[in-house]
């Protein structure tokens, strides 16, 4: 019994060993990437200083999708099959949809309660120092099940190698701005993050604003104001006056898009 | 005792000679599994798009797949683990088939998921990586539990038979002695040895229930936990494990029948292997039946928005061969077939086993494909948003026959390497008397004995 004993101790002390030594080997060989800086917890919600919404007036939105042309433009987007012809369109991150009563823009929602985020198997999806969900397309392993999951479908997939220009090819690529493109992993609007971080309002904003529409509005709700790119006018003016809702929030993934809802229709 | 001894020499035989027959086999098989792997290749070097998955449904058939090999590696369990743990005495020519079904599906069906990624040669980030929140990291834990569990439970009871194969093989290759010699252990059949052998199935017989059971629920929360139509129910782990064992009983039955037919097994496996065997299966589609009523009734009674989308799509839409198929096709006609003591004899039972298993896979693939094609977004009213399609392109398909060829390869193989029935339990005196007694069965003619088994 006792020499049992013993040779089951040695084959668990070796077997720790062997168990240690493959994990050490794993991280210096380099197997494991260093972690990210960006990645967070959702625990680091509660220290949040930022809470960027956007605010979507379909009143004023005409349909025209300049702001999907302009987010595709912006963030160099690939095609919807990432390069198969017969799929010639890129994918729309931001997306028009045509309702009853006239259209309506849908981005991501940025959900502060992401059906996304909480199924990746590999954390590479992500929540940003300012809560806006990235994806780090170098730890993705293009599983789908972010997109699976997501209520809202607004993610995408790079089906084949995305055609790349010189630039976007040189570019550094940061999950904050995720270009140049890859195969084989998730995408989707990351709230022109590397705009934003900088103090301006993503590119479909501003495109909108542009177009005449002024459809689209983002800002700070901690500051209680949102813009255009331009004007500046309280939130909760807005909310209160025009009655804004957010879809689908009875699931409880706490979108941070608001919907104005046209005039005349209550949501 | 005598009698005995010269029959397990019939299945001892199978292990010594492999026929011309055999070879061809196992090479058809082999060029299939090939083909399979060329598929992914070329999946691999363009991309997943070469896969008929687009958005919305970006899952196709290589998760349906993952589900119904994992789904029919049950049998191993559900039969030799409860039959054990029960002491029924017929179950003893069939346990060692149930646990290489077991044994041979789990590779494969793990093995779909690894072959679905965008980046497969990022697949090691599932484990180094692993996030526990995910459903696919309780998955991963599960199947590999699962997988490690069932390879013991397939050893244990092989042992004595390892030793058999260890005294009597001597004409087969230096490796496969080498390697009965060593995972035999030691067995000389002594009566420690047996007490201890005994403890450990024993133990193993009631561990692999639960861990089945388990595998199969956390299966079914990769879909339930998500907020999609038609997955976010709480009937779904249940519904996963029944219909796991009703697929693996089903796929019992067709291996059953093969390896009797092509190894003239009739002696081992009789005709009442196959009735018992039914009973269980019946148990198990009356089961689907009313769980699948219960799946269908309460949505469409509810009758959200997308819930009746999806319902549309399945009854009347699309899909509505495939899911009048698996109902009729998949669940009563077997059921019927089964039920009806007439129509029991071995070849209505296969085919009854055969439909069940199409049915399976289809209820597999109506659970993954029309959920993912319905529009989730159905505010504000009269959204247009297209219906998602999904058409399977040549790689899925033949990454599809390649698992499924696969599995077979696996079966034969391990036919021929270990026996196939469990001879030193089939020659132990039988403890209860409910049971058929092999004492009683028919002796093999002289002349078909010393013919031995023919190759496949």
């Amino acid at each position: 019994v006792c020499s049992l004993d013993q040779n089951r101790r040695q084959f668990l002390l070796g077997a720790g060993a062997a168990a240690a030594g493959l994990a050490l080997t794993a991280v210096s060989s380099g197997l494991v990437p260093p972690a990210s800086t960006q990645t967070q917890d959702t625990d680091s919600l509660q220290d949040a200083s930022k809470n960027y919404v956007f605010v979507i007036d379909l009143n004023a939105c005409d349909g025209c999708a300049k702001c999907t042309e302009a987010c595709q433009a912006e963030m160099a987007v690939p095609p919807t099959s990432g390069g198969e012809l017969e799929f010639e369109g890129k994918q729309p991150w931001i997306q028009v949809f045509k309702t009853d009563s006239g259209f309506i823009p849908v981005p991501c929602q940025n959900c502060q309660n992401a059906p996304c985020t909480k199924v990746c198997p590999v954390g590479a999806t992500f929540y940003s120092d300012d809560h806006i969900v990235l994806i780090d397309q170098n730890r993705c392993i293009g599983c789908r099940y972010c997109i699976v999951a997501c209520p809202y479908e607004r993610r995408f997939f790079n089906w084949f190698d995305p055609p790349s220009t010189l630039d976007e090819q040189n570019t550094v690529y940061s999950p904050d701005y995720n270009v140049p493109h890859r195969k084989g992993v998730a995408e989707k609007c990351i709230w022109c993050r590397h705009r934003v971080a900088e103090g301006t309002v993503p590119a479909c904003v501003d495109a909108c604003r542009q177009a005449g529409m002024s459809a689209l509005w983002f800002g700070d709700a901690a500051q209680g104001v949102v813009t255009n790119g331009q004007d500046v006018v309280s939130l909760s003016d807005l909310i209160k006056d025009r009655g804004a809702y957010k879809l689908n929030e009875e699931l409880g993934t706490l979108p941070q898009v608001l919907y104005l809802p046209p005039k005349g229709e209550s949501p | 005792m005598t009698e005995k001894r010269q029959d397990t020499q019939s299945i001892m035989a199978l292990l010594k000679s492999h026929g011309a027959r055999f070879y061809l086999f196992v090479g058809v098989l082999a060029a299939i599994v090939g083909w399979g792997l060329y598929a992914f290749y070329v999946e691999y070097v363009y991309g997943l798009g070469v896969t008929g998955d687009r958005l919305p449904v970006v899952w196709g058939l290589n998760v349906v797949n993952f589900v119904y090999f994992i789904a029919i590696s049950m049998a191993g369990t559900i039969i030799s683990g409860i039959l054990r743990l029960s002491n029924a005495d017929w179950r003893k020519p069939i346990t060692r088939m149930a646990e290489a079904i077991t044994v041979a599906a789990l590779p494969i069906g793990a093995l779909f998921p690894l072959l679905d990624l965008g980046r497969p040669e990022r697949v090691l980030n599932l484990f180094l990586l692993a996030r526990l929140q995910s459903p696919i990291a309780w998955d991963g834990i599960a199947i590999g539990t699962y997988i490690i569990a069932s390879l013991i439970y397939f050893y244990l009871p092989l042992i004595p038979d390892l030793a058999a194969c260890r005294d009597s093989l001597q004409a087969v290759s230096k490796l496969r002695r080498w390697l009965y010699t060593k995972l035999s252990l030691g067995w000389s059949g002594l009566a420690e040895q047996d007490k201890r052998l005994k403890g450990a199935i024993k133990i193993m017989a009631i561990l692999v229930v639960p861990i089945a059971v388990s595998v199969h629920s956390v299966l079914s929360w990769v879909f339930s936990v998500t907020l999609r139509v038609e997955w976010h129910s709480t009937v779904f782990p249940i519904f996963f494990v029944m219909g796991a064992v009703y697929s693996g009983v089903a796929t019992i039955l067709i291996v059953m029948y093969a390896f009797r037919r092509f190894y003239h097994l009739e002696l081992y496996l009789e005709v009442k292997h196959f009735l018992y065997l039914a009973y269980v299966f019946l148990a198990a589609d009356l089961a689907m039946i009313y769980l699948t009523v219960s799946e269908y009734m309460t949505p469409s009674w509810g009758a959200e928005t997308l819930d009746l989308q999806y319902l549309a799509s399945i009854t009347t839409g699309p899909y509505a061969a495939y899911f009048w198929f698996m109902i009729i096709g998949g669940f009563i006609i077997p059921a019927i077939v089964v039920s009806v003591p007439r129509a029991r004899t071995i070849g209505l039972i296969v085919v009854a086993a055969v439909l069940a298993n199409l049915g399976m896979w289809i209820e597999r693939f109506l659970i993954i494909i029309p959920s993912l094609a319905v529009p989730q977004l159905s505010t504000p009213p009269g959204i247009t948003y297209l219906p998602g399609l999904y058409t399977p392109s040549w790689v899925e398909l033949s990454i599809t026959f390649a698992g499924l060829a696969g599995f077979a390869l696996l079966l034969v193989v391990l036919s021929r390497l270990v026996p196939i029935i469990s001879l030193w339990e089939i020659s132990e005196p039988e403890v209860s008397s409910a049971g058929p007694a092999m004492a009683s069965a028919p002796v093999m003619s002289q002349a078909q004995e010393t013919e031995g088994p023919k190759s496949p």
